[in-house]
């Protein structure tokens, strides 16, 4: 809240002064940063600190549930995109999520691939085929699914679900990658592959990603938020943050001496 | 890199939210076709059956066409025959119920039992009355109401024994490990901790069969069959409101066909009345 | 098991355990009546145990056996009409009572057709209102909407019946049916489907009528399948940017679809059955007609009918093998509407 702002060269999205509400509950409060193009940005912090609650607003998805509602401004290229007016299906398709657990859609592997290009390019059929190469190859799955695109999502092993789930988000070609504790319910060896494939991704894309992993986010990211208890308690870059936090609830956090 | 496609012009975007309009609101449209029918079914027969409402059709008996009358001797038989398939069907659907529920964990019986009764759930009505005809009224020659009661408790059964296994499904086991625990017989534990537990549901269960076997008249075509007159003789054929309906309805009188309405309103406000006291009973001693 | 009612019910355990305890260390236990009770002691009423396992096992077994017991009693009581006509019964349209000629072709015929027309017009109807209920309706509409439905069902098929042929058929034919005759009687194939006259009873307002009973079963089983979809892979599909028709047309309907199809053999297996309200409106006619607006007989209506005033024993044997056959039938769409719901069950771990 009060730090010395952090200058951002290139904000994708600003978030100002967001504040958010389950009913009568606020769940985040009086939060503002700046997400930089091109990099990516973790938010870290103790279960219940509001870090997931503050992802799922860049993209509106709370909208599905009544009683959840936002107040404050999110600009995405400078449009504020919790604007009335602000079409959801195409806010969504501009910034995408990957969730904790993988979602297979029940269809096969290249349906999968194929149901988010569908929504909005009409590609011939060969058009599609390469673009499914080309996303399951970003995803770092191509080799290992070539041969079996018209088998059922389910066939593949947690992690490879999950990387089919980021390969249909980045078939879309989004401008944000919003990914939710991708790694929480997959092994290490596939936990290891999806850090290399973040470090890949912020290339093409502007990634936030949630974690309640430190360590992880001292990998993967460029920048850190912290929070706790739904304030924004310091963010930074992640070496700063990691180094020397300006903080002493943020060293508390990153030296485990709670949470 | 991110998609050119991905912008409010775009073509195949616009097709696909008016794809979603219409669905929408065609899918509206189906709430509204439900509902529609629905209230005219209850307006209808508010309207039809309401004038038919006096006293006379409490205290009168059926009379011969072109008389005057009412239903008396027809709702104390449904009454009896109700109340006796009530009473003969809920301990078998409650023990074999508490069969599933308590001691079926292991074996074959549970399983096959609990699929059964859910086909005999939804199974015609009227086949039931043909095996209720076919083994009881066919051997003592005549029609009774005991046959009608008889048929009536069958369609009673499989609603009792599914509700009280999936009532007493709901108990946790930490109770009965409580019980248990303190060296209670398994009888004990049912009887006075599962069964206590499981109370309202169970009820419920009850209510909703004494629901469906109000309306019920298929049954009681061939087993009960009708009487034009006051008896209270279980052994003989028995006036009821169903098969009463159905004969006035079907003939070409209109004061039958006004007694017809009379009766069917009871039926239904009996029935509508049933279903709510059972789920607001439900909901009270759930929450 | 919430609140109040579990809350009761804990003390009493622990009242229970209290009586124990206390009997069991008498010099610290404050004097009470409880305090003399004794824990049941292992030898009394031992035998009370199994004879109640005994007991309930018994009656589920008589549940088991109902249905054998009904199979096995229609197939002794149609012996005689079975042995007479032999399959041939099958495809017999001639229902003559004073020759002894007995075919099952008419009812079996009106049977199939009135719930091939509730379940045309039933199944994208109570999709409808399981997407309305699951999907577009604020909270605080659901649950009314939801018993409303529910009423349709607990309707009893004689005031269908009543209705139907009172109110619905006479402003069926006076309304409805010319404009179907005109606009569709003239067409090829279908033309003859639609032939007049309409009368207002017959079997597409059988089929009609069985629709709107048919239709709170279907939609109850739709909307609890709906309902068990994850929230998680609905939320991935909107997350793409999918709209909710493309959320439930491409995801939850394909990842239900074992529960759907479950539920629309449940409502068929109704439609099947359905006695009272299909004999008011069928217009009980032994003779085979192309045309929906024509009378006809269904299994059901036949028995309903005729059963009672049965004219010699073969009579009677041909109605209970209609009988059967109606039985045979329900049955085994029910079983699989079971199968296929004990499937989805097991997927998910809930219940059906």
């Amino acid at each position: 809240m009060n730090q010395p702002p952090v200058h951002i060269e290139n904000p994708k999205m600003k978030v100002k002064d967001l504040n958010f509400y389950y009913g009568g509950y606020q769940a985040i409060k009086g939060v503002s940063m700046d997400i930089e193009a091109n990099k990516v940005t973790a938010f870290i912090g103790p279960s219940g600190c509001g870090k997931s609650t503050l992802l799922r607003t860049f993209n509106r998805l709370y909208e599905l549930y009544p009683g959840q509602r936002a107040a404050g401004e999110i600009l995405l290229d400078g449009e504020n995109i919790l604007d009335k007016k602000q079409d959801l299906t195409l806010l969504r398709a501009k910034v995408g999520m990957v969730f904790q657990k993988p979602t297979p859609f029940p269809m096969s592997i290249y349906d999968n691939i194929a149901f988010g290009v569908k929504l909005y390019e009409d590609l011939s059929r060969g058009e599609m085929d390469e673009r499914v190469e080309w996303a399951l190859s970003k995803a770092a799955l191509w080799k290992e699914v070539k041969d079996k695109l018209n088998q059922s999502g389910h066939s593949l092993s947690g992690g490879q679900q999950q990387r089919l789930c980021i390969a249909r988000g980045i078939a879309i070609k989004p401008e944000v990658l919003l990914l939710d504790e991708p790694c929480s319910a997959l092994d290490p060896i596939s936990t290891s592959r999806i850090e290399e494939l973040v470090n890949e991704l912020k290339v093409d894309y502007t990634v936030v990603i949630v974690t309640h992993n430190m360590q992880q986010a001292a990998r993967v990211s460029d920048y850190t938020a912290y929070m706790y208890l739904g304030e924004l308690i310091e963010f930074g870059a992640t070496d700063n943050i990691f180094i020397k936090p300006l903080r002493k609830e943020t060293e508390d956090y990153i030296t485990g001496r709670f949470g | 890199m991110s998609s050119n496609a991905i912008t409010a012009d775009n073509k195949i975007y616009h097709r696909r939210r008016m794809v979603n309009a219409t669905m929408l609101f065609i899918s509206g449209l189906t709430m509204a076709f439900g509902l529609f029918w629905l209230a005219w079914i209850l307006i209808v027969l508010l309207q039809k059956g309401f004038g038919a409402l006096e006293l006379s059709l409490f205290t009168q008996m059926t009379p011969p066409p072109g008389s005057q009358g009412g239903l008396l001797n027809a709702i104390v038989g449904s009454l009896m025959m109700a109340v006796m398939a009530t009473l003969i069907g809920t301990p078998i659907g409650i023990l074999a119920g508490t069969y599933l529920a308590e001691f079926g964990r292991r074996g074959w019986l549970a399983p096959a039992t609990r699929f059964i009764n859910d086909i005999l759930l939804s199974a015609p009505s009227i086949v039931i009355g043909l095996f209720v005809y076919s083994v009881y009224v066919a051997q003592v020659k005549h029609f009774a109401g005991w046959g009608g009661a008889f048929a009536l408790a069958l369609i009673v059964i499989p609603v009792v024994v599914r509700t009280t296994d999936d009532m007493l499904k709901l108990v946790p086991d930490s109770l009965r490990e409580a019980a248990a625990a303190l060296g209670a017989p398994a009888w004990k534990m049912i009887v006075f901790v599962s069964y206590r537990a499981a109370r309202a549901g169970i009820i419920t269960g009850i209510l909703l069969a004494v629901a469906r076997i109000s309306g019920e008249t298929a049954p009681l075509l061939f087993t009960a069959l009708n009487n034009q007159f006051w008896s209270l003789n279980m052994n003989s054929a028995m006036a009821n409101l169903p098969v009463v309906i159905f004969q006035f309805a079907m003939s070409p009188y209109p004061d039958w066909h006004n007694l017809a309405w009379g009766g069917a309103i009871l039926i239904t406000l009996s029935v509508l009345f049933l279903n709510i006291l059972a789920r607001s009973l439900f909901r009270r001693e759930n929450s | 098991m919430q609140g109040r009612g579990r809350d009761a019910l804990s003390r009493f355990v622990e009242n229970l355990m209290s009586s124990v305890t206390a009997a069991a260390a008498p010099l610290d236990a404050p004097a009470s009546s409880t305090s003399k009770q004794k824990p049941p002691a292992a030898g009394t009423l031992a035998w009370m145990d199994p004879f109640f396992r005994n007991l309930t096992r018994f009656f589920a077994f008589f549940v088991f056996s109902i249905l054998a017991a009904i199979l096995v009693t229609l197939l002794f009581h149609s012996q005689a009409a079975m042995s007479k006509y032999g399959i041939g019964f099958l495809f017999d349209p001639e229902w003559d009572p004073v020759k002894e000629e007995f075919g099952a072709l008419v009812p079996i015929y009106g049977t199939l057709v009135s719930s091939a027309i509730a379940m045309i017009i039933g199944i994208p109807v109570s999709f409808g209102i399981a997407l309305f209920l699951t999907e577009l309706s604020p909270n605080w509409l659901k649950r009314p909407l939801g018993t409303a439905i529910e009423m349709l069902a607990a309707i009893p098929s004689i005031i269908y019946g009543m209705w139907g042929l009172f109110i619905f058929a006479p402003l069926f034919a006076e309304h409805v049916q010319p404009v179907l005759i005109s606009t569709f009687g003239p067409l090829p194939i279908f033309g003859p489907l639609f032939k007049g006259p309409g009368m207002g009873i017959g079997m597409l307002t059988a089929g009609i009528i069985l629709a709107i009973m048919v239709i709170p079963f279907i939609t109850a089983v739709m909307r609890d399948v709906f309902e068990l979809v994850p929230a998680l892979l609905k939320e991935s599909a909107y997350g793409l940017g999918a709209t909710t028709w493309e959320v439930v047309w491409k995801v939850v309907l394909p990842y239900a679809k074992v529960g759907v199809v479950g539920g629309v053999m449940l409502g068929l297996g109704r439609a099947l059955g359905e006695t009272m309200a299909v004999t008011f409106v069928i217009g009980n006619s032994h003779r085979l007609s192309a045309s929906l607006m024509a009378p006809g007989n269904s299994i059901a209506s036949s028995l309903a009918n005729e059963f009672t005033e049965a004219v010699g024993e073969l009579h009677s044997s041909a109605l209970i093998e209609l009988g059967l056959i109606l039985f045979v039938i329900t049955t085994i769409v029910l079983a699989f509407s079971k199968l296929l719901l004990l499937q989805l069950a097991r997927r998910e771990g809930g219940q059906t």
